[in-house]
């Protein structure tokens, strides 16, 4: 099936991004026809090498070859001129505009007169392609009246009557059924036989093993291998995923007797996809809420503040039932440290005193009357006691670094008589000093009596901060790991699709 | 380091003191034009004229001012000072009493107010079309109650809320510096407010934070109808009658003044004082035009002018410190 040339070829692209290099000296070749599958743990590198695939990186050292030739990709107009095209997992199409308009946005088919769009044709262009891919709808169809198989196909149809011929698709299967999968198999197959080439990031080992022709392993930014499927097998390559040396640089005393129960989870559903959680956090203990990203750990932490409507379970804080959103959850002496501190975390033009007393309030002013001196002294002492770097209490926080704002995001619980600390990726975009200071922090909070329930993405860090584990794979608990089974082999053992 | 002695102050209070100091600067020289350019200008009584005016546009844009931090709007409070209005008028007209009435027209404001609260935090509305849509109910049930309509002639009693003097001032103009003080109070001097800014800045994680968002945007708008229906008591006083389209012309200028005051649309920034030099600012500028006998018909635009002067003066500045 393969030609002795490669349609695309990457030589030695290396990406630096302040504080870390994202690809060094990656090599990577895809020929026609061939389905060739990019496997790696979260951080890998898997994204930086599609983002430099399709234009949206430029890489920093490198080149590329297309059919043999040098060329250049220096923006996503360069990648689309040499037929690439990336199915990205948020799909990028227009929800109230039809199948047809989707596929030719921004290259409509100019009608007889200026200005105008000739319709017949565009649906009759569109139609062609859906045949193509097997998908069975009208083209005046909306976009959102679609399921996520059918507008993955849209976009693919998009792709592909764009000229592409080397297609990058970042974990099709995620979000589809059993059947829908079918479908995108027998699909890709088509397109394989067309001589179209993909490259395919996934995490599970089954499809890894009966889609791919060729499988490339990346691990902190570097190639470790490139093998046929024959050549490893599911637990060897989970393996070679792994297998670093464990850096130990935040070693804390682990817990060896937890005190009594802070929160019991049971049967937890919620309305967005988690199902069936069971977990306890007690007192003094960091538990791990690990897995792979979009495994549902996010949307536990979430549906246990009360942020995401609960649909079924329970959920006990200190052996009372405990039920309401986010206002009831923080007076219930529960802290969500979010994933996203921009977004979720911080009232950016506000000042540093202002986001650090807002979930206190109450606690700090019982009689609802604000006093600035006394916010300013309590705010001051979180500032000293977290060393946050900034000049003034009051300085919008905005202005601070992203460690410093971390500080913040964390700080502002200290004051709010929380007892239970959910935080969602403590150390995303922060640099490794930074990150010492917040494991020492959370520390102190465990050794005050505090629970804390940590989701990390960067399974070393579950693996030397955590007491023990949960593992989640779709949106369900996959197993716990004692002290004793942590480490990051097991947790992706875990974490990956075997079946 | 001075964290806890507030010495250094490069903060965001900070930046609300100095968008004040600038306009009332701008409202300063404003004064020192119309003195030169007009003998009638610098009286004890023209300026108490202004005061007055200020006042009723004030005591409606304070309470706008407070949905306005929270990201929100109320398109709704001329509206209402139409229907407070018309209502207390008549429980005045059937009851004799002043106190009545005026209770009435608060009532019917706030009343009001806590509808769009309902609409946009219970019903997740977005507040410009929640209080559109009020906008035009409220319209309807008032043109359908006074039918065409006039109500005329109030106790002398009540009519000094809009008319009466005090110590040679007139009794709008306490009110005006009583709700000064209060709205500052509540959104410095108390958790609320806090909230409030909070849920301005940055909504979800407000949520995220314990505040409980419904309750507060609930407050906000019944505050902002209450202070609809009392405005509409002040202005019922003076004009000595009430018809169904009272009310109509003031929605805007009363964004307007919140606008020119400082207070940004997107939330989360801007005061209560502000809005009362924003109110000023509006009011001087029109009696200047009256007093320079241009025609009123140029009003709309200078007022145009003014607000986008305003914004653009606070998007210069704002980007100088991102």
């Amino acid at each position: 099936m393969n030609t002795s040339v490669p349609l695309l070829e990457l030589r030695g692209i290396s990406k630096q991004f302040p504080g870390v290099k994202a690809l060094d000296d990656v090599s990577f070749a895809v020929y026609p026809g061939e389905v060739h599958m990019l496997v790696g743990e979260n951080g890998a590198g898997k994204s930086s090498l599609m983002k430099v695939l399709c234009g949206a990186y430029r890489a920093d050292e490198g080149e590329f070859f297309h059919c043999g030739e040098k060329v250049e990709i220096r923006s996503p107009a360069d990648a689309r001129k040499l037929g690439i095209a990336v199915i990205f997992q948020e799909f990028s199409l227009v929800p109230y505009l039809s199948i047809a308009q989707n596929i030719f946005l921004g290259r409509e088919f100019s009608g007889r007169f200026p200005g105008t769009v000739d319709h017949a044709r565009m649906h009759a262009e569109a139609k062609k392609l859906l045949d193509l891919l097997g998908l069975d709808v009208s083209t005046k169809t909306l976009v959102h009246e679609l399921g996520v198989a059918q507008q993955q196909m849209v976009e693919i149809a998009k792709a592909l009557s764009q000229q592409a011929r080397i297609l990058v698709m970042d974990e099709p299967t995620a979000a589809l059924s059993d059947r829908e999968t079918e479908r995108l198999f027998t699909m890709i197959r088509q397109l394989q036989a067309d001589g179209v080439a993909i490259v395919y990031i996934s995490h599970r080992m089954a499809e890894v093993f009966s889609m791919g022709d060729r499988i490339t392993v990346l691990r902190d930014g570097r190639k470790v291998a490139s093998l046929l499927p024959g050549e490893a097998t599911p637990d060897e390559l989970v393996h070679l995923m792994v297998g670093r040396s464990v850096d130990r640089s935040y070693a804390r005393t682990f817990c060896k007797t937890a005190g009594e129960m802070i929160l019991e989870v049971k049967d937890l559903s919620s309305a967005n996809g988690v199902k069936g959680i069971n977990l306890t956090v007690r007192s003094g203990e960091i538990v791990g809420l690990s897995g792979l990203v979009g495994a549902g750990r996010s949307e536990v932490a979430r549906a246990i503040f009360g942020a995401d409507r609960v649909t079924a379970g329970e959920i006990r804080l200190h052996a009372a039932p405990h039920r309401g959103g986010p206002d009831k959850a923080v007076a219930a002496g529960i802290a969500l440290i979010p994933e996203s501190r921009k977004a979720e975390g911080l009232a950016l033009i506000r000042s540093v005193c202002d986001n650090l007393m807002l979930p206190g309030l109450p606690l700090a002013f019982p009689n609802r009357l604000y006093k600035t001196s006394k916010a300013r002294q309590i705010a001051g002492a979180l500032i000293d006691r977290l060393r946050i770097s900034t000049p003034s209490a009051l300085r919008p926080v905005r202005l601070l670094s992203g460690g410093n704002q971390q500080k913040v995001v964390i700080g502002k619980w200290l004051g709010s008589g929380s007892r239970l600390f959910i935080i969602d990726e403590p150390t995303r975009g922060i640099d490794v000093g930074a990150k010492a200071e917040i494991f020492a922090l959370i520390d102190q909070l465990v050794q005050q009596g505090a629970g804390v329930l940590m989701i990390s993405s960067e399974l070393s860090e579950i693996v030397q901060v955590c007491d023990r584990s949960y593992v989640m794979r779709d949106g369900r608990i996959a197993g716990h790991l004692s002290r004793e089974q942590l480490s990051e082999e097991s947790i992706l053992k875990m974490g990956v699709h075997h079946e | 380091m001075n964290f806890a002695t507030g010495t250094l102050r490069i903060g965001a209070r900070a930046a609300d003191l100095k968008t004040i100091a600038y306009r009332l600067a701008a409202a300063l020289a404003i004064c020192v034009v119309l003195t030169a350019a007009s003998d009638v200008f610098l009286t004890t009584n023209n300026l108490l004229n202004v005061l007055r005016q200020a006042s009723l546009l004030f005591l409606l844009a304070s309470g706008l001012t407070l949905v306005i931090l929270t990201a929100g709007l109320d398109l709704s409070v001329g509206a209402n000072i139409g229907m407070s209005a018309c209502i207390a008028a008549s429980v005045i007209k059937l009851t004799g009493s002043a106190v009545l009435g005026a209770m009435t027209g608060v009532g019917i404001g706030l009343t009001i107010g806590l509808a769009n609260g309902v609409l946009v935090a219970l019903m997740r509305m977005p507040p410009f079309i929640a209080t559109y849509g009020m906008l035009w109910v409220v319209h309807g049930v008032t043109y359908w109650f006074m039918a065409g309509t006039t109500i005329y002639g109030f106790p002398p009693g009540f009519r000094a809320l809009g008319s009466g003097h005090f110590l040679g001032v007139p009794i709008p103009v306490y009110l005006m510096f009583v709700f000064l003080a209060l709205g500052t109070f509540f959104a410095q001097r108390t958790t609320y407010g806090q909230e409030i800014y909070a849920i301005g800045a940055n909504r979800e994680a407000a949520r995220l934070s314990g505040v409980p968002i419904a309750k507060r945007l609930i407050l906000v708008y019944a505050v902002s109808g209450a202070m609809a229906g009392l405005a509409s008591l002040v202005f019922l006083a003076r004009m000595n009658s009430a018809e169904g389209d009272i009310g109509e012309a003031f929605t805007l200028p009363a964004i307007a003044a919140a606008l020119i005051g400082g207070t940004s649309l997107f939330g989360g920034v801007g005061t209560v004082s502000g809005t009362l030099v924003g109110a000023l600012i509006l009011t001087l500028v029109l009696n200047g035009m009256n007093l320079l006998t241009i025609d009123a018909s140029w009003q709309p635009l200078v007022t145009g002018v003014i607000v986008l002067l305003a914004v653009f003066f606070d998007t210069l500045t704002r980007k100088g410190e991102a």
